[in-house]
């Protein structure tokens, strides 16, 4: 028990989330170290020739001394001073510039093994020295050793070369300074003399691979005492803007739903979507075969994010802007100003430039620095071509995933492979979707058409109905179908016909209606006539009856006089008179 | 005149370490203050030239503790590092200077076999 007691404030304190870190600006790699690099310690980057070890070192550098006010120290083992100077003016940093106003200071290690003559024993003091002088110099808070193993090369204990080495990493350690050291790969450690055995703290690999042609750079972090840190294999770009580094895999579905919906820009495919359109963020998937208006239903969806206002980004793999631009003008639907504004940007390329996870890469890149609120990609299918399917599936779910956490709305297009219609996609990304639209051809008679419905729309109520898509020279239309006798849709000229024979039967339903009205009015009229007739008659009788009536009044009393007259010569008891005569 | 061109390497080395018997030598020894190891290179040199170079050799002793600049100029990595700055070619002989062999073959005042 109490040796538990003892040994868990150390762990928790090793696995402290607060462990200071030392970010390093180069976009992506603080959220996979979450937060840069351990601070005041060594962190060893090993890679091949060629894989942007000095690239990462010099960016992590410069952006320390211009964004962190950390000022640095660049200790080259190999490269000259004008390789030096090209590597940073490859990021747009002017090295002259940061060495003149104390940000970085230089130090060429030029080490020529045909020079030395050893002559007993020594040590590395002389590099202790030199970077103790350029740190205090400038007051360094990071250090980049590049490639201290060239040493190795240019001496030859090595026995003596791995102790200096090791003390070194606790020199620098102890001088509280964060610093990169570059490795070479070795065959079959990490570096090619064993340098990982001296850093303990942080280790991260570069890798450059070529895959069927294509080239494409990764990076791992190997380790990170005491963090927590992405352990997968991650892609990243160099480019004019240094290094980025794509830290999305799924880090867990965390994205917000939201409630507020986006029009799909097309009137009638918002109502079938309970007259709101799609959900903010969601991901939308067009699939059809050729033709079927897939760019075109992504244009409205396009030119309805311009009129709201909110920027939209287009990645097209198989057509030029202009030509998308000349292509929708044809169906009515201007793209350009949008453009022009600035609000809707394209990117054109082929898919074929570079792979998968570099694509992957510069989606991710472009959408930081535009932030859309619309991404348009067209078509998806285009990286078929780029990689197995579980590749483009995995790549897929990390943009699909990167596009939600940005709540950024994306409709995906997708080539489904000709003739028969398939409610599959060909990459099996539909699981992926919140919405499926489905496009497709009808073929009737001598003509093909167009159709949509909704296979899946999560949560919300949609139709179920299949509705005719048309391309009008006012843009994408939606129209009922019918459904033939014999239960087929009926579209284009076909339901036409329909709507024509419709027109017509109601017509011929309308004068039978109008016959009917005539023919009970007759009716009416009719039986009015035999009411009045007996209304007529039964006056007849009742007036009749009131004469029988008067007659018999008029007998009674006739009677009641007789009557009165007869006991009067009777001689009857007066007192009787008028009343009910009494029989004795 | 084409046979002073057509020397043999053999006889320009000769005649380099004939030359070098008589040229004047410049020596900076590198230490890092007065450590058990840099007492030794110096005491290792100083017998060295008054046995090999007596009278025509300049020894400059500098701690680059004290002048770190200079271990940056002088490209110094290693310590003790003796530089032979004259005669040319330029070496680097580091260590503390006790294998003598080494250190004569360095100032080329013994040939490299």
């Amino acid at each position: 028990m109490k040796h538990n007691k003892s040994k868990r404030p150390t762990r928790k304190a090793r696995r402290d989330p607060s462990l200071p870190k030392a970010a390093t600006g180069i976009q992506g790699l603080d959220e996979l170290t979450g937060g840069g690099l351990p601070k005041g310690r060594p962190t060893l980057l090993c890679g091949s020739a060629g894989c942007g070890k000095t690239l990462l070192a010099t960016e992590f550098l410069v952006r320390g001394a211009v964004e962190f006010g950390e000022p640095g120290v660049f200790m080259a083992f190999e490269e000259t001073a004008r390789e030096l100077a090209k590597n940073f003016a490859s990021l747009g940093y002017d090295l002259d510039a940061l060495v003149a106003h104390k940000k970085l200071v230089l130090d060429f290690v030029r080490v020529e093994r045909n020079e030395i003559e050893e002559t007993g024993e020594y040590d590395l003091e002389g590099l202790f020295v030199r970077l103790g002088h350029a740190i205090d110099s400038v007051g360094a808070k990071r250090v980049v050793l590049d490639t201290v193993e060239t040493l190795f090369s240019g001496f030859s204990n090595t026995a003596i070369l791995r102790a200096e080495l090791r003390r070194l990493f606790r020199w620098l350690k102890d001088k509280g300074v964060t610093a990169i050291i570059t490795g070479e790969r070795g065959e079959t450690s990490l570096t090619r003399y064993g340098l990982e055995e001296y850093v303990a703290d942080c280790v991260i690999l570069l890798d450059h691979r070529v895959q069927g042609q294509m080239a494409t750079r990764r990076l791992r972090i190997v380790k990170y005492r005491g963090s927590t840190h992405g352990t997968s294999e991650y892609p990243f770009l160099i480019d004019e803007g240094g290094i980025s580094i794509l830290p999305i895999t799924s880090m867990g579905l965390t994205h917000e739903a939201r409630t507020e919906r986006v029009s799909s820009g097309i009137p009638r495919l918002d109502a079938m979507m309970g007259g709101k359109g799609y959900y903010r963020g969601s991901s939308v998937l067009a699939s059809g075969t050729a033709g079927t208006g897939k760019t075109s239903l992504a244009a409205h969806f396009a030119l309805a994010a311009a009129a709201r206002g909110e920027r939209c980004l287009w990645f097209a793999f198989e057509e030029s802007q202009s030509q998308i631009i000349r292509n929708m003008r044809s169906i009515g639907i201007d793209l350009e100003p949008a453009v022009r504004r600035g609000t809707l940007r394209f990117h054109a390329e082929r898919p074929s430039v570079f792979g998968l996870e570099m694509h992957l890469v510069t989606i991710h890149k472009l959408v930081s620095q535009f932030r859309p609120r619309v991404v348009v990609i067209d078509p998806v299918t285009d990286f078929a071509s780029l990689g197995s399917e579980a590749e483009i599936r995995a790549m897929l779910t990390r943009l699909v995933d990167f596009l939600k956490m940005q709540q950024i709305t994306a409709l995906f297009t997708s080539l489904t492979a000709g003739g028969t219609f398939t409610e599959s996609t060909d990459l099996g990304v539909s699981s992926l979707m919140d919405t499926w639209l489905l496009l497709r051809d009808v073929q009737n008679g001598a003509e093909r058409t167009r159709v949509v419905h909704l296979l899946k729309s999560r949560g919300m109520a949609h139709s179920n109905q299949v509705r005719e898509f048309l391309l009008t020279d006012r843009g994408v239309e939606l129209r009922d179908v019918y459904v033939g006798p014999s239960g087929a849709l009926l579209t284009g000229s076909a339901r036409m016909v329909q709507e024509a024979q419709e027109k017509a039967q109601a017509l011929v339903r309308g004068q039978d209606i109008g016959g009917r009205k005539r023919e009970l009015e007759r009716k009416r009229q009719a039986l009015e006539a035999q009411i009045a007739a007996l209304r007529a008659q039964f006056e007849v009788e009742l007036a009749k009856a009131a004469t029988t009536a008067e007659q018999d009044q008029t007998r009674t009393g006739v009677l009641d006089g007789d009557r009165v007259q007869m006991a009067r010569l009777r001689q009857a008891d007066t007192a009787a008179v008028g009343k009910t005569p009494r029989h004795r | 005149m084409k046979t002073t061109k057509a020397k043999t390497a053999t006889v320009v080395l000769e005649q380099s370490s004939a030359k070098a018997s008589k040229l004047r030598y410049v020596l900076c020894l590198y230490v890092t203050g007065m450590t058990p190891r840099s007492a030794r290179a110096i005491a290792n040199i100083k017998e060295i030239c008054e046995e090999h170079l007596k009278g025509r050799y300049d020894l400059q002793v500098i701690d680059i503790y004290q002048q770190p600049v200079l271990a940056k100029g002088e490209q110094i990595v290693a310590v003790p590092t003796l530089i032979k700055k004259l005669p040319p070619p330029l070496r680097r002989i580091i260590g503390d200077l006790s294998d003598l062999k080494r250190v004569l073959i360095g100032l080329d005042l013994r040939p490299n076999r």
